[in-house]
This record gives C-alpha cells, structure tokens and sequence, in this order.
C-alpha cells in the first residue's frame, strides 16, 4: 500500500480510537466523585495519540531503511551473481534495475539490469507489506494499550499535555537543526575545497578570476579579498551612508516630532519598503539608478564610465535597508523613558537639543544593534547586486568604478556549465561559509547589545 | 530715592485652570509665590497638585492635551504670553521630578548639561567652576568629587536626586519645582533633601508638591491645600498645621481622608 493511503487508514483508526476512548469515559462510573481528573476528550486525545504516533514514527524510519533493505536482498538473490564487482558499474545497473521495476517497457536498460528487475520489484513489495504489516500492527497494539490503560482515575490529561509539549519542542528543534544542517553542509563542502586550495591564499589573495583558473595552483586565482572589499563596501559604507542618516533622521522625525495621525500612515508606508521583493529593487537599480550614476561619471569626466557601479547598488540598497534601521531606532527611542526627555526640557533644552544630547545617545546602543543588523542583511543581499554590480571583481575605493560582492560571484559560480567538485565549484561554498559566518557574528554581537541595552532601563 | 513698594511676587498666578480634554484637572487657583519661602502644596493623590506646578515652567506643553487658561506671571511677565520664550522661562524656573532621572551621561555631564546648552561658561575652567559649586550646594560635591567621570545613573537614588538638584541649579535658576523630590527615597536619603531644601531657601524661590505633611511642615514657610483641583486653603505652614480655616483642610491633616 502506499505510504500516502496508509497514513489515512492509520489517521482513519486513530479516529476510531478517540472516538471510543471518549464514549468509554462518558460512561464512567464515577463513583461518588463529582469531578474526573480528565474531560472524556482528554481520554479520546491520548487513545488517537497512541494510536496514530507510534506508526506514523515507524514509518517515517521504515521508508529511510527499507531502501537499503531491498538493495540487500537484490544483492544476496542468485542473478545478482553476474554483477561487476566494480561499484560504481554495479551502482549503474542496479539504478537501471530499479527504473525497469518502475517501467517494464524500457527496452534500452541493460541486460543484466533486466534481469534484476523482477527481483528488485518482488524485494520492493515484499518490504512494502512487512512495514504495512508492522504499521497496522503497531496501531493495534497502541490503540490496545491505551484503551486498557483508561480508567476513571487516569490522568489522561497530563499525558496529553506532555505529548504536546514534546510536539511544540520538535517543531522548535527543527529549524534550529535546519541550521545546523545547512552549517554542516557549507562545512562539509569547505573543507574539501580546502584541501585544493590553502585557506590563507583563499582569504588573503587579492587576485580572483574564476573562470581562468591554473589547474597547477587554483588558489592563484581564487583569493576572495576583492570580493570581501566589495562586499563591505556595497553593503556596509555606501548602503548605510544612505541607511543610517536616513532611517535615524525618520525615526526621530516619527517618534518625536510627527502627530499621531502622521505616525499612522508614515510608519506603515516606510515598513512597506521592507515587503518589497528585493528583485523589484533590482530593476529599480538596473534601470533607473544605474544609468543616472553613469550619467554622473560621465559628468565627472570619465567618458568610459560602466553602468556596473558600486554606487548603483550601494545606493538601492541603502533605501531597501531604511526601514531596518528607522524601526530599530524607533523602538529604542521611544523606550528611552519620558522621565530623560522631561529632564532635558525642564532644563530650558530645545526639542533638537534634547534630541541629539539625551535621547540619541541613551537609544545609541539599540541603534548600534539596528544598524549591525542592517549591515548583515546587506552583506547578504543578492538580488540588487546581481543585477546592478558587475562582475569584475576590483579593489577600488571609487564608487562609480564596478565591484563585485560575495552573493553575485557565489551565483556566477554555481551557475551555467559547473562540475561539482572543480575548485570553481566548491569556491562558492567556501565564500557561502564566510557570508555565513560574518552574518552570524553581527547578529550574535547586535543581539547581546540589545539585551545589555534592555537591561539597562527594566 | 522713590519710595520702595512693596516687594513684588517672585511669581503669582491668577485664575488658572487647567483642563486634559474635557477633564477639569486644576480649577480657578490664584496663589502667589515669594523668593525667600518655601511654599508646599499638599494634598490627596489626583488633586491637581503636580499638574498645577507643571503650569509654572509650562511642562505642560509637552502633553498635546493639556490646556491652560488664567495667568501666571514670573516678575510680573506673562509667562503664557507669546512674548515668552519657553527655554528662557526654563532656565529661570528649573525643576526637579519625583523620580530622580540623571541622564545616562557621566556625573559632571549631567551637571554641565544646562550650562552648555544655555551657553553659560565662557571656558572649561569656567564650566568646571560652575560644576563644582553646584555640586557643593546640592551636598553632593564630597562624595562624588573623585569620580565625576562615572555614570550619573550609578549613584544611589538620593545620590541621583541630589545631582538633578544640582543639575538644576547649575543654570542658576530663580525659582526651583519640586515634584514630590522625595518619594521615591529611603528615609535617610529623604532627610537629606529636606536639609538641603533648608540651604537653598532664600537663594532660590521654592515650590515643592509633596504628599507627606510632615514633610510640608518641616520644610516651607507656606502651605497651599488642594482638593479636588481646587485651591482649598492657602497660608502660613503653622497656621494651617495647627489653625486651619476650612473643614477640609482639617479633617486632611488629621489623617481622616486622603
């Protein structure tokens, strides 16, 4: 049976057991006591529990192993004799084994391969009925237990509250292995790209041309410090030269100046930035801004000037990153208590005055946090840069001359034509590791100020 | 030589109410306030009392509902008049809240605060000067002299007070607020106040709210009670303690409502 079909039996059953559970405790004896410890639901809940989790878990594993069980049982049959004893051939003809057991009628499978379908198909159904068998089994058996556990004094409500509380952990865990995961995986491929290409003339070389790389030395032409100068640049001096002066500025206009009826329309509007698809500011870079920025050079005497700038980006990024940096401000400016700023102005100080001396710097710490947070998300940004910076990876301190980040060369990288473990290759992991690790050390930093900070005034 | 008249009220309100939309918070209260007294205004919580000595340097301002009608005049100006100058006016009528609220900048930050924005010291040696005598006069300057760089939010609470007092009288005000300076403070902190309101009478007017009769009658020379947003009875502190005219005041000073 299909493992789609048996969930709905075993849900189906599960269905069955609550239904019984609770119409068992409806008639409860209860002997004098006014109140159960449990609703009759409560009994229902644990029932369908035991009876639904237990196989759907076996399941879960069932069809993780099963595979590697019906591969053994191909091996071990007597037909699987003629097979080469090289494994990669090996693992050829059994592939093809298994997509003629999936589809008799292709003829242009090998021989062999043939041959081994139909064992392939009999190991297939008969590992497919024993983990029905078992399933079926296992609710059964669950549903058994449970329904002989309950009883007037049984505390079915604890039980499934517990069950909850281990659901709610796991889907916490989840994202949380997820990164793990994701972690591993950038790591696993790092290393290998590592032991091609020493790590210091991978951070340190200031040369990188991927597509022209000396099988001899690829390291010659992978050092990432063009890349790294870009990306800091792009995404953390000319993005925040426009962020920061900007969404400080709309913080304070918003939290200290504007009416409320302002405050109600301007806020949203501004957060609005931050749902636009950051393909959409792409465009705007690659259409509107870039050939603007190219006007300028021209303007400024550099008849040659590309489309392709720093600027270009650096700008449209700015604006995507305003409302990052005004909502952080805002927060920690309006949680700069009333008490500071009364102080100020009993004091004969201006609005502005208090602005800059008092509130500024009680909220700078949550400012710095909104503004490391900031830079990490612009450092990580990708769509804007691939449509609006180059390719050419420079060291320039000009902003209207063409870089490259980190996120536009990982895509050049690992798309178009690319064997998986080229040095070319595996260098985009490796950068992708680096992004990875400099984004998690902003955050970690911007988290623990902002908690420093939050102690500071509760 | 013209014949001298009789001394003018440091600052004299008349007819003032004060209303937070439609709330009447503060209604019809005259009184007049003198530079070498202390004058307290006493009363059960809500009557008006903080609200009515916000409207002396119009704090007031800064809440968007708040409206105030009637006069009130600082040397026989105007201060609601379009003539006066809000930050001019908070720098001759200073302030200290019920909780002490240093900012969050060193200790002689904090006191060097109003004379920077005011433009009061011509040099640091100046600005130095006008720290450490304010200090002084708050009772603050032994302790803290070694460590006038530290935060003024480390100090302990009466510690912190006595450095907004400081701070305040730093732009050399000519009358000083006081919002019930001492209820957020331990007995011995609160002693401390009150002593140091005693050494600053005479240099500054002072008004001080508090809801602590004890305390009305230990430091001012005056005592205004208010009730229900009205000015009850208004008179010398030991009249009022042991004579008071209206049945309310009594019956508030004896402990039987408030």
């Amino acid at each position: 049976m299909n493992p789609f079909a048996l969930s709905f039996v075993i849900l189906g059953l599960g269905l069955i057991g609550w239904l019984t559970a609770r119409a068992r405790a409806l008639r409860f004896d209860r002997g004098g006591a006014k109140r159960l410890h449990s609703l009759p639901a409560q009994h229902g809940w644990f029932v369908a529990m035991w009876t639904v989790l237990p196989p759907l878990l076996f399941l879960v594993v069932w069809s993780a192993v099963s595979p590697g069980l019906v591969r053994q049982t191909v091996l071990q049959s007597p037909t699987a004799a003629g097979l080469s004893d090289f494994a990669f051939e090996r693992d050829s003809v059994l592939a093809q084994a298994r997509e003629v057991a999936k589809n008799p009628y292709d003829t242009e499978a090998d021989p062999l391969a043939r041959q081994l379908a139909p064992v392939v198909r009999a190991a297939r159904n008969r590992y497919a009925w024993t983990g029905t068998a078992a399933a079926a089994l296992l609710a059964f058996a669950g549903a058994a237990f449970a329904l002989s556990r309950i009883r007037p004094d049984f505390r079915a409500r604890s039980k499934v509250e517990r069950t909850l509380m281990m659901g709610l952990l796991v889907a916490s865990l989840i994202a949380i292995f997820t990164t793990i995961g994701i972690f591993a995986s950038l790591f696993w491929e790092s290393t290998r790209f590592f032991s091609q290409v020493p790590i210091t003339q991978f951070l340190f070389g200031t040369h990188w041309s991927p597509q022209v790389i000396d099988a001899k030395d690829p390291g010659a032409s992978l050092g990432a410090v063009p890349l790294f100068w870009g990306t800091f640049f792009i995404g953390a001096v000319i993005a925040m030269l426009v962020a920061i002066p900007f969404g400080l500025m709309s913080a304070v206009y918003l939290t200290q100046y504007a009416s409320a009826t302002t405050r109600r329309w301007m806020k949203p509007t501004l957060e609005m930035l931050a749902g636009v698809p950051t393909v959409v500011y792409g465009y705007f870079a690659a259409l509107t801004v870039a050939p603007a920025v190219r006007k300028l050079a021209v303007l400024l005497g550099d008849p040659f000037a590309s489309s392709e700038s720093a600027l270009a980006a650096g700008l449209v990024m700015g604006v995507m990153i305003i409302p990052f940096v005004s909502s952080m401000a805002d927060d920690s400016l309006a949680a700069v208590p009333t008490a500071m700023r009364d102080g100020s102005l009993a004091m004969g100080a201006t609005t502005s005055e208090t602005i800059s001396r008092v509130l500024v710097p009680a909220a700078l710490p949550g400012v710095v946090a909104g503004v490391l947070l900031a830079v990490s998300r612009a450092i990580g940004e990708t769509m804007i840069v691939v449509m609006a910076a180059s390719g050419a990876a420079t060291i320039t301190l000009n902003p209207l001359q063409s870089a490259t980040t980190v996120t536009k060369q990982i895509v050049d990288l690992l798309t178009g034509e690319a064997e998986f473990d080229s040095p070319k290759t595996l260098a985009a992991f490796a950068l992708g590791l680096t992004l990875f690790v400099i984004t998690l050390l902003l955050n970690i930093v911007a988290l623990r100020v902002v908690k420093k900070y939050r102690e500071a005034y509760e | 030589m013209t014949v001298a008249s009789p001394a003018p009220h440091k600052m004299s309100a008349r007819g003032v109410s004060v209303s937070y939309g439609d709330k009447q918070a503060v209604k019809d209260v005259s009184i007049d306030v003198d530079m070498d007294k202390v004058t307290a205004f006493i009363g059960p919580s809500g009557c008006g009392k903080s609200t009515f000595l916000r409207t002396f340097n119009r704090m007031n301002d800064t809440i968007a509902s708040a409206r105030v009608t009637g006069e009130i005049t600082l040397d026989g100006e105007d201060i609601y008049s379009p003539d006066m100058d809000v930050v001019q006016l908070r720098a001759r009528v200073g302030m200290v809240f019920q909780k002490p609220n240093p900012f969050p900048k060193s200790i002689f930050e904090n006191v060097a605060y109003g004379p920077r924005i005011h433009g009061l010291a011509s040099s640091k040696t100046d600005l130095e000067g006008i720290v450490e005598r304010s200090l002084k006069r708050a009772g603050l300057w032994d302790e803290v002299k070694d460590r006038l760089s530290d935060s003024g939010t480390a100090l302990s609470g009466g510690q912190q007070q006595r450095l907004c007092i400081a701070r305040a009288i730093a732009v050399d005000p000519e009358v000083i607020l006081m919002d019930e300076p001492a209820s957020a403070l331990d007995p011995i902190a609160t002693a401390k106040i009150e002593e140091l309101i005693h050494e600053l009478r005479g240099r500054y007017a002072i008004v001080i709210v508090t809801h602590n009769m004890q305390q009305a009658a230990r430091v001012s020379q005056r005592t205004a009670f208010f009730h229900l947003g009205q000015l009850v009875e208004y008179g010398e502190t030991d009249n009022i303690f042991t004579a008071p005219r209206e049945e309310r005041t009594k019956d508030y000073i004896t402990g039987r409502y408030g």
